[in-house]
């Protein structure tokens, strides 16, 4: 054997070539880094722009119209600022903040259990997924007369109103991602010896959690949809009775003011939501990432 | 068949304690009603820190094979021993190594590799010491907080051999683990399993479709046809260890394992792609 290769030489280069790959990644990640920052910009950009275009247009549109069916970008603003500094704009939210506080929290508590209950037990599922259905699918404006019917017009009343218009996108996702759990980590995990309680939380739990992420990002939508409906019926509170009031007197100025608060509300929860997932499953930035 | 007279002679089968660490037994598995015969009648012995390499085309229950030794399924017919024990579920001597690599992507590294022991209840101070020199046999030191997809193909099935590694088993099964992995890192990884088992020696059974593969790695070759699949040959490798690929590669008995095992499997491998 004149210059066999000896186990120490293979060691080294094995080394070597791990030592270039722990560069190369160092590099890539700044490559990656610099990636993330450019692409913030442009995404702030477009935002800004698209925004911008957006408002002229309705400026130019809004000034051709009659005052009392519509009113332009500028009008609205001089009447937020009014009612912002009365007060009546924060007085209104408050109570509808509190009964979309109150219904998502309750949709998140019932929701998530009841769709695990779903995807792993089959009484609970044959039992469950037909309502879970017609609700999922029923408009829910068909209910709030019958809900206001039997529970008033008070806060409770509202708040069943947002939980089912919000729960069963909850429970559908969360029961899809128990479902689609990799069959092939089950295995894993069988043949580590998993007990069934450490299969929840090392393999079924965290699988699951991108899609209930996702769920409850669509509840949010339904529930903010199912607080304004509540409002339209119910009461004489809430940005949805500010709404009604304002459409009643012929003032778009100040009826579009809540509307875009709604609008900029549901912006900013499906954001947060993106952003809680974000940071408790961070393995599924990977797209991001890449 | 005559694969008993055939695995009769060899050395490493009888194993240390005068039987062999793990034995299929005239097993049969069937699926979808029977409609399906992965294997039929099939007689295997693994010895005491003994590689066994098992070839065959694709489909010929292989992996059906390799999942019934880990005790994730049952045959339909016939037993599997460990310790002449029959296994009936998956046993703590005996861990995976997985074609998929079956790393979690949501645990970082350092979670997937210590997963085996948090499994067994071993306490989370003595992780570090059980951990890292696997950790570091197979080059993930400083990897450790990385999750999966950040990693290449080879480095997430480092990570599958030390998870498995960590737990200290004595029967490791490997199925196909390199298959998914291109050509350069698989041999650098055939080269590193070879140096893991001669410092850490184990009983072994490592399932793949490459020849050149199985005769690097194993003691004895087992040539399995498709289904229904049988044992066709066990053979001795006679490959002196410690092994060095390159060396190993130049041999006129690697040459000769070659060409035999290539003539038993084409008529198979072409069947398959008929």
């Amino acid at each position: 054997m004149a210059q066999a290769t000896t186990p120490e030489t293979m060691a080294a280069v094995a080394a070597d070539i791990q030592a270039e790959r722990a560069a190369l990644l160092q590099r890539e990640r700044a490559l990656a880094a610099a990636r993330r920052r450019r692409e913030k910009l442009f995404e702030w950009a477009v935002r800004g722009g698209a925004l911008l275009v957006l408002l002229i247009i309705w400026e130019i549109f809004g000034r051709q119209v009659n005052r009392a069916l519509f009113a332009p970008p500028s009008a609205v603003v001089a009447a937020a600022a009014e009612m912002l500094g009365s007060g009546e704009l924060w007085q209104y939210l408050q109570g509808s903040l509190m009964v979309l506080a109150i219904g998502f929290g309750i949709t998140l508590l019932i929701g998530i259990p009841l769709g695990f209950a779903m995807a792993r037990s089959r009484t609970v599922y044959y039992a469950l997924d037909w309502y879970i259905d017609a609700f999922n699918s029923t408009p829910n404006v068909a209910l709030v007369p019958l809900i206001t019917l039997i529970f008033g017009f008070d806060i409770t009343a509202k708040v069943i109103v947002v939980v089912i218009a919000s729960l069963f996108a909850v429970v559908v996702n969360t029961e899809q991602g128990v479902r689609h759990v990799d069959a092939r980590l089950l295995e894993v995990a069988r043949s580590f010896r998993s007990s069934e309680r450490q299969l929840w939380t090392d393999v079924i739990l965290p699988s699951a959690l991108p899609y209930i992420a996702a769920g409850v990002r669509i509840a949010v939508g339904r529930a903010l949809v199912g607080m304004v409906v509540a409002e339209f019926f119910t009461s004489v509170t809430g940005i949805g009775y500010l709404i009604v009031r304002y459409s009643n007197s012929f003032q778009p100025d100040h009826l579009l003011v809540p509307i875009v608060v709604v609008m900029a509300l549901g912006i900013l929860l499906t954001a947060v939501t993106r952003a809680v997932e974000v940071r408790i499953a961070p393995w599924s930035r990977q797209a991001e990432d890449k | 068949m005559t694969t008993e007279t055939r695995l009769a002679p060899s050395p490493g089968a009888a194993g240390a304690a005068g039987h062999p660490k793990m034995r299929v037994e005239r097993a049969t598995k069937l699926f979808g009603d029977g409609a399906v015969i992965a294997f039929e009648n099939l007689d295997l012995a693994v010895g005491a820190n003994e590689s066994l390499c098992i070839v065959g085309p694709s489909g010929c229950g292989k992996t059906t094979l390799l999942r019934c030794l880990a005790g994730l399924i049952q045959p339909t017919v016939g037993r599997v021993l460990l310790d002449e024990r029959p296994v009936t579920q998956p046993s703590p001597q005996v861990v995976m190594v997985f074609q998929h690599f079956g790393l979690f992507p949501w645990k970082t590294v350092w979670e997937n590799v210590t997963y085996g022991l948090k499994l067994r209840g071993v306490p989370k101070q003595q992780w570090e010491a059980r951990v890292r020199p696997y950790l570091d046999l197979v080059g993930l030191t400083g990897f450790e907080q990385m999750y999966p997809y950040q990693l290449s193909g080879g480095m997430q099935q480092r990570a599958g051999l030390a998870r498995a590694l960590a737990v200290e088993p004595e029967v490791l099964l490997m199925d196909e683990p390199f298959g998914a992995l291109d050509a350069q890192t698989r041999e650098l990884l055939q080269e590193e399993l070879l140096r893991i088992l001669e410092q850490h020696r184990k009983t072994l059974v490592f399932i793949t479709h490459a020849i050149d593969e199985a005769i690097l790695l194993g003691d004895r070759i087992a040539i399995m046809t498709a289904r229904p699949g049988r044992i066709r040959e066990v053979i001795d490798v006679g490959l002196p260890r410690p092994r060095q690929i390159e060396v190993c590669r130049q041999t006129e008995r690697f040459a000769q394992l070659h060409a035999h095992i290539w003539q038993q499997l084409r008529p198979e491998a072409a069947a398959a792609v008929r």
